[in-house]
């Protein structure tokens, strides 16, 4: 990670991290060209950045590993298909995944004048991305931060990322109710997220932790789309049979819907191999 | 949140508070006393009440959901199947605190003794401490930042009353933020023997393992070793084997080879685990026979290995 030389990043307000990788601004003007953004504009951080924004999603678990990253970027893969303009802001700073799913590892963050120019994933522009993979010297770098440090880089990248006219933009976050899930619902607050899309497996163990998660929306004010039940089951390559791949706890589905005062969505998802 | 000065010196520098660019930094007075170089008093405390426990292991990962807490679980259920041994099971997942469920205690509560929290006991020899013990209903959700989380670390490891114990074992959360910084940071003192890694075989899991791996050497933290976690997929049906994770990049065996690091075992995928989960029972003990039990019985026979090389005052004769 670019940050501060010896010991200046165990203090909680170093933000340096954002500021040094800014500095891979684009020589000769290119970036600016094709980032469509009026110049003359301050280079610091822009308070509507999220104004040309119809809707944003956040992607939700109490659980890890139930398929947040996944479904948020099939999500965004199936928006575009309908035609629709999407973004993606990856704030799972420990374990950022999108970046690899979309192909676009080691791509560099470029600079506007309305801030920082997201990635785009395809030549049309109808996919932009942001995740602190960007920022990261190695893609093996750790990012080993407290939390007032991970609040202060996902403020920036609600801030200062210039998202532009989207139709969506899609939230995937870290599993858990902890700094990254509150930074991100305070920062978007103003800007009246759409909703939340809790995603969960069938296993007792992870509807367990969606009922946290449940409590966390209500808690915080976050509408709830719906529930994905995501590998549902596993479809076998060599006998085609359809196999459980988790339990499914029916009582824990129960004790979900109830806790979370009606009935949520539930969508379900098959698992095939790759 | 304010700006932090252009050139930090750190907290921890000789210069914190002192330096030049350290004018009009809302932290200067509290540097400048040296209140933030100053070392916890609990890290002490916790040295002196891990005298009583021989072998402390971390369990982590970088990915979430690769099966720490199921392989935690196990590995305790594994050790304590000797009567003669002690073992204690420490969830320090805060918000998504899945132990009580796997070991089958979910709603116990903790007890207050005069020598501080009671675990609960699942055996003679195995007793569980969570953050789910604490919570007055299965739906309350810990929403709870950095600080107030280290806390609750600090609290179980100090005020826990663990008793001689011969295994510690500390299930974390996935990633590398707080709880693992607390964990570490409070036991270091205390010398932890090392961390199990887990892992699936895909790429997207190995990626985050490889950033915890830098974490164990940038922590100084040695690692045991990692495990290969739902390996394969045995049908029940058919019984022939699929990859519900293809190894795109030659799973953890490749990566463990180019980062020099032990792979102590695969664990295939069985359906079963994951009944026993929730059912809150021992997989080892409900199917016996299984692949999987087999590869958990062959990684816990090697970690109890590594670890008896260990000397229990921290002298280390193997290298981290």
């Amino acid at each position: 990670m670019k940050r501060s030389q010896g010991e200046g990043s165990h203090c909680p307000l170093v933000r340096r991290h954002f500021t040094q990788a800014g500095r891979r601004t684009v020589r000769g003007g290119s970036g600016w060209k094709s980032c469509g953004h009026p110049g003359g504009m301050e280079a610091a951080a822009e308070p509507g950045n999220l104004a040309g924004v119809r809707h944003i999603i956040l992607v939700l678990s109490g659980k890890g590993g139930v398929g947040k990253s996944t479904i948020s970027t099939e999500l965004a893969l199936a928006l575009r298909h309908a035609g629709k303009k999407v973004g993606i802001l990856d704030v799972d700073l420990c374990g950022p995944s999108i970046p690899r799913m979309l192909r676009v590892q080691g791509k560099a963050v470029h600079q506007c004048d309305s801030g920082w120019v997201p990635v785009f994933v395809d030549q049309e522009q109808s996919i932009s991305l942001m995740s602190v993979g960007f920022l990261l010297e190695k893609p093996d770098e750790a990012v080993v931060w407290r939390g007032p440090k991970k609040n202060a880089l996902i403020k920036q990248f609600v801030s200062d990322v210039a998202w532009g006219q989207l139709d969506y933009l899609v939230v995937d976050t870290p599993p858990g109710t902890s700094d990254e899930h509150m930074a991100v619902v305070d920062a978007m607050r103003p800007y009246s997220p759409l909703g939340a899309l809790v995603v969960t497996t069938p296993q007792a163990v992870s509807v367990g932790d969606v009922r946290r998660e449940l409590t966390f929306c209500k808690k915080v004010g976050l509408r709830v789309i719906g529930v994905v039940e995501n590998m549902s089951g596993f479809v076998c390559p060599h006998c085609a049979a359809l196999c459980p791949w988790t339990p499914r706890s029916r009582g824990a589905w129960r004790r979900a819907e109830t806790s979370s005062g009606g009935s949520p969505r539930a969508l379900r998802f098959l698992r095939s191999p790759a | 949140m304010e700006e932090v000065p252009h050139d930090c010196p750190g907290v921890g520098s000789a210069q914190a508070g002192r330096g030049a660019s350290c004018q009009g930094c809302p932290n200067q007075g509290l540097c400048a006393s040296g209140a933030g170089a100053a070392p916890d008093p609990a890290i002490e405390e916790i040295k002196e009440k891990m005298k009583t426990v021989k072998h402390k292991i971390l369990v982590l990962s970088g990915k979430g959901g690769v099966g720490k807490s199921t392989f935690s679980a196990h590995l305790a259920h594994g050790l304590a199947e000797d009567e003669n041994t002690q073992v204690a099971l420490l969830d320090i997942d805060i918000c998504g605190p899945s132990i009580p469920k796997i070991m089958g205690l979910e709603g116990e509560q903790v007890h207050q003794s005069g020598s501080g929290w009671s675990p609960v006991f699942l055996e003679d020899n195995l007793g569980v401490m969570s953050v789910g013990f604490l919570l007055s209903s299965p739906d309350d959700a810990v929403i709870w930042r950095g600080p107030k989380k280290n806390g609750m670390i600090k609290q179980f490891l100090r005020d826990v009353d663990w008793g001689e114990v011969d295994y510690l074992i500390v299930d974390t959360p996935p990633g590398t933020s707080d709880e693992h910084l607390s964990a570490v940071q409070y036991l270091a003192a205390a010398h932890i023997d090392g961390a199990v890694i887990i892992t699936t075989p895909q790429e997207v899991s190995l990626q985050d393992v490889r950033k915890e791996i830098n974490f164990c050497h940038k922590v100084k933290l040695p690692i045991i070793g990692v495990v290969e976690n739902m390996s394969g997929f045995i049908c029940p049906k058919c019984q022939k084997e699929s990859q519900i994770f293809p190894p795109t990049t030659g799973g953890a065996e490749v990566m463990c080879q180019g980062l020099k690091v032990p792979l102590l075992g695969k664990v295939p995928l069985d359906p079963r685990i994951g009944k026993s989960c929730d059912k809150g029972q021992s997989f080892l003990v409900e199917a016996p026979d299984s692949p999987a039990t087999l590869a958990y019985r062959s990684i816990i026979q090697r970690i109890q290995e590594f670890c008896s090389l260990r000397q229990p005052k921290g002298e280390n004769l193997v290298g981290s």
